[in-house]
């Protein structure tokens, strides 16, 4: 901006009307033109490569626009689809490539586990509870939470005690991290316990407990109560 | 000290132009735009925020430095003052390295700066490391924007050139994933555009490797990484300075 102005009767006054006149139509056509309109459904999942190649190297940044864009999609203008009635097919292709865009964030799976497994439509629920399964197989020691929470879905939501199992019994089975709760790992007690398979719950803890991998006190006497409830259970059905 | 000299007066025209101001409001910008995004984020805010923050910075940093050095030195091409000192009894190797100097110092301001607010989010020690490798990274790009800007000669194409460069270098490593992905076939064609891109690759730095938002997100790079990243850098600023001494001694006066 030059540091001497001249005054403003020195504009024509046709440059003024123009002026004015563009920024009355710019606002108008503004107003005029219709809300943002959503596309009608999830575009397809673009590969992990491209969205690395979009991401110019940024990838922590560009996995977490993308996880806002994925959970916006529902909300933005005209698109009135609720997550419940989403290609979960396209859902999970998107979701998978934002997970290896940068595999240490935890935003995908939140979502999968927290927001799309919790639909009220089994069907989409055990889908993505399965991406679920197979993603925590690639880091079970950081992606575990996910797991747990699949399992309680599967137990109380979906009344899939043997799916929760499974998913209770691969937690258990692939956690190697000491930070690893010991709740997380001994969910299939519980679980086996709802099934009536006492004899299975039994013998998980006795393991457990001379496993060695138990050092807390208060834990081991919880343990050994549960041991003494088993067995109790276990002489009242005979 | 000539080339001290040209550092300074480097600086002075960068403070009293609107460098401090433009460094300024790239960082109000990105603490607005994390600030907004965060707002809707259901998990992982900070780490969002942090990342917002650092990619923003990161690449706002690399644009005022390309333009600054580039309108700087074009300014200086098109008022004749270029012609005058080279008529000085000045070495023209002292001249280019007080030029190159100045801008990278600039850029190494704007990168301590830029860190600032990222202690918010991360460790001092992986600001500390962030910072230092986007200095080298602004100095890289100071010397590839003085380079096209010293043998381009025009304001638009220079910008434009480092542009490129600078993005080119950051997904180079994308580009050779893709053209080795799983999906392609086996013919001639195809074995040569891979190998064109390997070979391409081979002029470029590696700036994928360098600034990652992840050594703020999730803790520091392994030592030797990191040295090899930032050495891969210093190797390349090294390239670029040649290049321009071997394009500015080879210059009429």
């Amino acid at each position: 901006m030059s540091s001497e102005l001249r005054p403003l009767s020195a504009v024509p006054f046709w440059i003024c009307a123009v002026l004015a006149l563009a920024l009355g139509l710019q606002i108008a056509s503004h107003l005029a033109s219709p809300a943002l309109q959503g596309s009608a459904d999830l575009p397809p999942a673009p590969r992990p490569q491209a969205l690395r190649l979009a991401s110019f190297a940024e990838e922590p940044a560009a996995a977490r626009l993308a996880m806002l864009y994925l959970q916006a999609f529902d909300y933005r203008g005209g698109n009135r689809i609720p997550y419940q009635k989403l290609d979960y097919g396209r859902l999970i292709g998107w979701l998978d490539a934002i997970l290896a865009l940068d595999p240490r964030s935890d935003y995908p799976l939140f979502s999968a586990a927290r927001i799309y497994a919790e639909t009220p439509d089994p069907a989409r629920s055990r889908q993505m509870l399965e991406y679920v399964y197979r993603a925590f197989l690639e880091d079970p020691n950081r992606r575990w939470p996910w797991l747990a929470h699949a399992a309680l879905l599967a137990k109380h939501r979906l009344n899939d005690l043997p799916l929760a199992l499974r998913y209770a019994q691969t937690v258990e089975r692939y956690t190697t991290d000491p930070a690893v709760p010991s709740w997380a790992k001994q969910m299939q007690i519980f679980i086996l316990e709802d099934m009536n398979e006492l004899d299975a719950a039994r013998t998980m803890i006795v393991s457990l407990l001379e496993s060695g991998r138990i050092h807390d006190p208060a834990e081991i006497r919880f343990l050994k109560e549960r041991l003494d409830e088993l067995a109790a259970r276990q002489g009242r059905r005979r | 000290m000539p080339s001290a000299n040209l550092v300074r007066l480097v600086l002075l025209e960068a403070r009293r132009g609107a460098l401090p101001w433009l460094a300024l409001a790239a960082v109000a910008l990105s603490l607005g735009l994390a600030a907004f995004l965060s707002q809707v984020a259901l998990t992982e805010s900070r780490s969002l925020q942090a990342a917002i923050v650092a990619a923003v910075l990161r690449a706002c940093a690399v644009f005022i430095v390309a333009a600054h050095v580039a309108a700087s030195v074009l300014r200086e091409i098109d008022d004749k003052g270029l012609e005058l000192m080279l008529s000085l009894p000045l070495a023209r190797s002292a001249q280019y390295a007080g030029r190159f100097l100045g801008f990278a110092l600039c850029g190494v301001l704007l990168a301590c700066f830029f860190a600032l607010p990222l202690l918010f989010w991360a460790s001092p020690a992986a600001v500390a490391l962030w910072a230092l490798s986007l200095a080298l990274e602004a100095a890289l790009v100071a010397a590839a924007a003085l380079f096209f800007a010293m043998s381009l000669a025009q304001l638009l194409p220079a910008i434009a050139a480092t542009v490129g460069f600078y993005l080119l270098a950051r997904t180079m490593a994308s580009i050779q994933a893709i053209a080795t992905g799983p999906h392609r076939d086996e013919s001639a064609a195809d074995r040569f555009a891979r190998w064109s891109v390997d070979a391409v690759a081979l002029l470029f730095p590696r700036l994928d490797s360098v600034t990652r938002t992840e050594w703020l997100l999730y803790g520091t790079p392994a030592a030797g990484a990191y040295a090899a990243a930032l050495g891969g850098l210093a190797v390349y600023i090294l390239l670029l300075i040649a290049a321009g001494l071997f394009d500015f001694h080879r210059r009429g006066a």
